[in-house]
């Protein structure tokens, strides 16, 4: 395992009697990162940061914290911290003795306790408001308690889940800025836990999309984005046109063919697809433009190309929707910015050719 | 009608308290005020009372033989709260973190006894601490664990054990209900914040079941400070509480006056030691 791993998980299984909620998980979190784990409710996130935080133990596999094994360690024992869903603040304590806490509990000097609690009060601006109690705070400031509780005791590793989650969308996107820029200052090792996509792109150096227990793919928001290795990933991060197909050829280039004959080439095919297997050819909304017959570029073997009539218009501010009926009797969703005013729209009903990279179709396991 | 009171919500509260407003101050703030009007009386040669005003009841209720029994009650009661919170609190704490199932089996197991009646239960115990015949004794002697019979009745130690027996379940439910009201996440918040088990207890558990505590002491202190079943079975007719002082007031002695001084006194007492313990737990609890 490398020098800067903040923690690593290797063949993590956890089961509750015969349910396997995490399954074989192997992680490496570096030193310094904002590291995500991004999946739909009940793929194992939650069990997965109680494992490194020590509230549950693996059935199997190994954590390490800071290249040390945690074994049985209890929570007390190890160097993270968690930020709590629903805070759990300590309702007889003020402000102050809940951010206190972890210093008492690790014997600090009274005298460093007071600095270091006003200080972690400050960074989470909430410096006048340390003998209220808990109850006498709006959500948000809640929030940056629980995060000052936290962050007080300089862990290695601050373990956060769904911590915005309780919020209002607008105060979210606020603390979303305002985490990143507080883990950026402090410099410690972020394992944050959500199932908004949005959020994780926003937030994350790196992310693991989790599904059923199983991390798919562990990669930087850009490069999930674009390169999905899963169906399920391309599916849950962003949108995206699933064509059934079926495998044409895999080399020299990858050609898929479609209904109707219509064959395609594609930038990159999933792992363990022979030809002849039937696949969901996936191409992004905003991948896909509409050109009129004579408008069209000389075809290239980079470029995919098919007929199709616009059927519906959905205008989003930003950009317009369109849906097109292909040849192949499939619809897809081509997503045109409205840069111009006066351009002029498609009508529903007309003929069009929808045209993308062959780079961006990407050939997924049909289920 | 319905209008009239949507738009007058204090007419509506006073009359939705009148029902039982009215059965208590016919029921009990006017007997409290016979109490407290007989207290100061002479009593009647066969029982009753004379209308003639006078403090020698208050007077003879400070009298060493009375006030003496006064405060060892209030010891016996002391230490039965003080046992009952020993045994009471692991108990409730256990059942709290049992699941949901055992849980209401172990609250129902505990309320069973209270589907007997309390003399009987009191004989029972009768039955198990008589110093020569006694259950306990019978079996210690012949086991040769001890040669002569051990002092288990007749006396202090045989009030307390019958009074914690009885009070026992209205100690443990108000602290089961506190704990099982308690999140769990806080108790994993101080975990992970490097607090010990202990350190846990202490700062989070503790302080958070504390109302538990105290209304769990109240319920248990009061009636047993004021009881005269117990005392009048395991005491042995040597041991006595105040209860049964003031019963024979009326009972025996035909000093009504007399009783309800003593019944004023202890009503006295009773709420200092309720204003007391509130006023030190609150202050407890926001010092935590
Ligand atoms: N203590 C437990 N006992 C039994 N099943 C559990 C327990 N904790 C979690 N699970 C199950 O494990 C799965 C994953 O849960 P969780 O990790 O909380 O998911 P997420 O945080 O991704 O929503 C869920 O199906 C949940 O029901
Ligand atoms: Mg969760």
């Amino acid at each position: 395992m490398s020098e800067e791993c903040a923690v690593e998980l290797r063949d993590v299984v956890k089961a509750f009697g015969p349910f396997v909620a995490v399954n074989h998980v192997s992680l490496q979190i570096r030193d310094g990162e904002f590291f995500s784990l991004l999946g739909p409710s009940g793929c194992g996130k939650t069990t997965s940061l109680r494992m490194i935080a020590g509230f549950e133990m693996p059935t199997s596999g190994h954590i390490y914290i800071g290249g040390a094994q945690q074994g049985y360690l209890p929570p007390n024992k190890r160097p993270v911290n968690t930020v709590f869903q629903q805070y759990a603040l300590f309702p007889h304590m003020t402000v102050a003795q809940n951010v206190a806490f972890g210093l008492e509990m690790s014997h600090a000097n009274k005298g460093e306790i007071g600095r270091r609690v006003h200080e972690a009060l400050e960074m989470v601006h909430l410096g006048g408001l340390g003998t209220r109690k808990p109850k006498q705070l709006s959500g948000g400031q809640q929030q940056r308690v629980a995060l000052a509780r936290a962050l007080v005791n300089r862990p290695k590793v601050l373990l956060l889940d769904e911590p915005l989650g309780a919020l209002d969308l607008k105060l979210r996107k606020a603390m979303q800025i305002e985490l990143k820029n507080l883990q950026e200052q402090v410099g410690i090792t972020f394992i944050y836990v959500t199932h908004d996509q949005e959020e994780a792109l926003t937030m994350s150096d790196r992310i693991a999309v989790m599904d059923k227990g199983q991390v798919l793919q562990v990669a930087e928001p850009e490069a999930l984005y674009e390169q999905p290795t899963h169906r399920f990933t391309a599916d849950f991060i962003g949108e995206t046109n699933f064509i059934p197909a079926r495998v044409a050829a895999l080399s020299p280039t990858i050609l898929v063919e479609l209904a109707g004959g219509i064959r395609l080439p594609a930038g990159w095919v999933e792992p363990g697809i022979a030809v002849g297997d039937r696949v969901m050819l996936s191409v992004r909304p905003e991948k896909i433009n509409l050109y009129e017959a004579h408008e069209l570029e000389e075809l290239t073997a980079t470029t995919c190309r098919v007929r199709g009539v616009v059927e519906r218009l959905v205008y989003v501010g930003t950009d317009t929707h369109h849906t097109v009926r292909l040849e192949s009797g499939d619809r897809v969703v081509a997503r045109l910015q409205n840069l111009h005013v006066d351009e002029e729209p498609w009508e529903m009903g007309e003929a069009t050719t929808v045209q993308w990279e062959a780079a961006h179709g990407r050939v997924f396991k049909e289920a | 009608m319905q209008q009239f009171l949507r738009r007058h919500p204090a007419v509506q509260a006073w009359l939705l308290l009148s029902p039982g407003g009215l059965f208590l101050s016919v029921f009990f703030i006017a007997p409290l005020f016979i109490v407290l009007i007989y207290s100061f009386l002479q009593r009647g040669t066969y029982g009753g009372v004379v209308w003639q005003f006078t403090f020698e009841n208050f007077r003879r209720v400070f009298d060493p033989l009375y006030f003496n029994t006064f405060l060892r009650s209030a010891y016996i009661a002391i230490l039965t709260t003080f046992f009952c919170l020993l045994l009471g609190y692991p108990l409730a704490y256990f059942i709290a973190s049992r699941s949901p199932r055992t849980r209401s089996l172990m609250l129902l197991a505990l309320m069973i006894p209270f589907w007997t009646n309390f003399l009987i239960r009191t004989y029972a115990w009768l039955t198990l601490l008589r110093t020569n015949t006694g259950l306990i004794n019978t079996a210690l002697l012949s086991l040769g664990v001890i040669a002569a019979p051990l002092p288990l009745f007749g006396n202090d130690f045989a009030i307390i054990v019958g009074l914690v027996y009885g009070w026992l379940p209205v100690m443990v439910l108000p602290i089961y209900a506190a704990l099982d009201r308690l999140d769990p996440s806080l108790i994993e918040a101080a975990r992970d914040l490097y607090a010990s088990s202990a350190q846990v207890f202490r700062r989070v558990i503790w302080p958070l079941s504390l109302p538990g505590v105290v209304a769990g002491s109240m319920l248990v202190f009061i009636p047993a400070l004021g009881s005269f079943v117990t005392p009048a079975i395991l005491g042995g007719g040597k041991s006595l509480m105040i209860g049964n002082i003031i019963s024979n007031q009326f009972l025996a002695a035909h000093d009504w006056p007399f009783g309800s001084a003593l019944s004023m006194l202890m009503m006295t007492l009773m709420l200092l030691g309720t204003l007391y313990y509130f006023r030190s737990t609150l202050k407890a609890e926001a010092d935590a």
